[in-house]
């Protein structure tokens, strides 16, 4: 099964779908794709990119101090640490602060590797190469998701795309304008920190899909690649939506034909999409001009 | 009637002041002018007015009437440079003016969306409705977000250099609409302007701010008055 020429017949990979566990598979991977693409595009658009980013290290970190103190759901640890990070960083660079805010993102950032990478050391893992390499690129842990996990991820996810449906119109105030919306009476500091608390939760829950090294691209590429193509908001988040379901589905079933990782096939397949959408842009900007 | 009135309003940052003893009132149907040097801290009164950031001292007085309208001061900002690439229709741009105003409501109503739509009639932009805002010109792009500022507002708007960076005729034409508005529309204006050209043709009352402190009357006024004479140079 592990060589080059793993690929195996139709009936064996149809199979496979008897298994709960490819279900539990394409029911979170769909669930966590659409959430992340609707939060991408703002996060795009507010430039804020680089915090999704940023965040799924912070993420890492507390996941190491979860395995250290061997919690056996390390959710308890993980999701309010993000979210504390979450505020804190889009705070900061929201505003003037000492610290450059790129710089002090990336400062964050590769400290919560190292220092996770570090207690990871003592947790007494007998794997553990293993552990950190499924944390970062989330290798397994897709595949061997618990009843728990995928009802946790039901739940969170709802509360995510309930929460964007509900504020539609005024993620798009914030995002496109925040000096307007404060200057009529919008309370904008609560909607940001609204935002902050759903990448949050959108992070904690796609490090089960893609681990936390490739979170961003999960967040990024649905969104970058409607903009390509579209021109309106609305327009934009559909598509990004849909791109980002698409991509996913294929991405977990290619990675399940073909034997490899989950969470590098999802982003290969999420950057030859982009790709597409990228000529698209420009065929289509040349058939206008 | 008066909408807004300032009293002794020192502007400025953790605690140090960039202009001080700035007094005016702002009535019905008026056509105010705030000018004054780069750094003299006319962007900090915008932002006081605006209610973004509050004063070291002084007030800032809403009227009852402006307050029965919502008490928001429609606001056309000055163009940044991250809305260029943002991917927005018009329609959506316009409508979030109401944003305030609908609460937690997560939709907008049919009234709103008619209303909406009324705007960008009186403003000229209806054909432009589904167009993407960032492929529309300067002039255009600045009459979207003044439909916006409108839909905020009941009475009272506040332009921060709305002209800036628009050729010749789209500058004439946007002050004859701002005209328009004041006239015919009993829309109540707040310019910041460079502009003095202009500042002379069309306000009725003027703010001059200056080394820190602010100078207030008519336009009439304006013209006769020492500062006035210097600033205006020899425009007339």
């Amino acid at each position: 099964m592990n060589g080059l020429l793993a690929v195996m017949s139709f009936s064996d990979f149809a199979s496979f779908f008897v298994y709960d566990f490819v279900w539990f598979a394409i029911v979170v991977g769909v669930l966590i794709a659409l959430c992340s693409s609707l939060l991408g595009v703002t996060l795009v658009l507010k430039r804020f990119s680089f915090i999704g980013d940023g965040l799924s290290h912070v993420a890492f970190g507390a996941m190491a101090v979860a395995a250290v103190a061997g919690l056996t759901n390390e959710m308890w640890i993980v999701l309010p640490v993000t979210v504390v990070a979450a505020v804190l960083l889009l705070r900061t660079s929201g505003r003037k602060s000492k610290l450059n805010g790129d710089a002090s993102l990336a400062l964050i950032s590769v400290s919560a590797l190292a220092l996770g990478y570090l207690i990871y050391n003592f947790s007494g893992s007998s794997n553990l190469t293993g552990d950190v390499c499924a944390t970062l690129f989330g290798s397994t842990k897709i595949l061997s998701l618990t009843q728990t996990d995928v009802w946790m991820c039901i739940v969170l996810s709802v509360l995510v795309i309930a929460l964007y449906f509900l504020f539609y119109n005024k993620i798009f105030g914030i995002t496109f304008d925040e000096t307007f919306a404060r200057a009529t009476g919008v309370r904008t500091e609560v909607y940001n920190l609204l935002i902050a608390v759903v990448i949050a939760l959108v992070i904690v829950l796609a490090m089960n899909l893609v681990g936390s090294l490739l979170i961003s691209a999960l967040v990024i590429f649905p969104a970058l690649s409607a903009m390509r193509v579209f021109k309106s908001f609305k327009k934009v988040v559909i598509c990004s939506a849909a791109v980002s379901v698409v991509c996913t589905l294929a991405g977990i079933l290619l990675s399940i034909w073909l034997s490899t990782p989950v969470g590098c096939t999802v982003v290969a397949v999420d950057l030859l999409v982009f790709v597409g959408f990228y000529i698209a842009g420009l065929a289509l900007r040349r058939a206008r001009a | 009637m008066e909408l807004l009135k300032c009293t002794g309003l020192r502007l400025g940052y953790e605690g140090k002041a960039v202009a001080e003893e700035i007094s005016f009132t702002v009535s019905e149907g008026d056509y105010l002018c705030i000018v004054g040097e780069n750094g003299s801290g006319k962007s900090t009164l915008v932002k006081t007015l605006l209610g973004l950031q509050p004063p070291l001292a002084g007030s800032i007085e809403k009227s009852e009437a402006l307050r029965r309208a919502g008490g928001v001061i429609g606001y056309l900002p000055q163009q940044t440079p991250v809305q260029r690439d943002f991917p927005a229709t018009v329609e959506e741009i316009v409508r979030s003016g109401f944003l305030a105003r609908s609460g937690l409501r997560p939709f907008y109503t049919r009234e709103e969306k008619q209303l909406a739509d009324e705007k960008m009639e009186r403003l000229g932009i209806s054909h432009l409705k589904k167009r993407c805002y960032s492929e529309l010109s300067g002039g255009q792009q600045q009459r979207v977000l003044l439909a916006r500022a409108l839909l905020a507002t009941g009475n009272l708007l506040l332009l921060d250099e709305p002209v800036a960076g628009l050729d010749p005729k789209v500058t004439a034409e946007m002050y004859e609409l701002i005209k328009a508005l004041n006239r015919d529309d009993g829309i109540t204006i707040i310019m910041v302007s460079h502009d003095i050209r202009a500042v002379l043709a069309f306000a009725t009352h003027i703010l001059h701010v200056f080394h820190g402190r602010a100078w207030f009357g008519t336009a009439e006024e304006y013209a006769k008055s020492e500062i006035g004479r210097t600033f205006a140079g020899g425009v007339q």
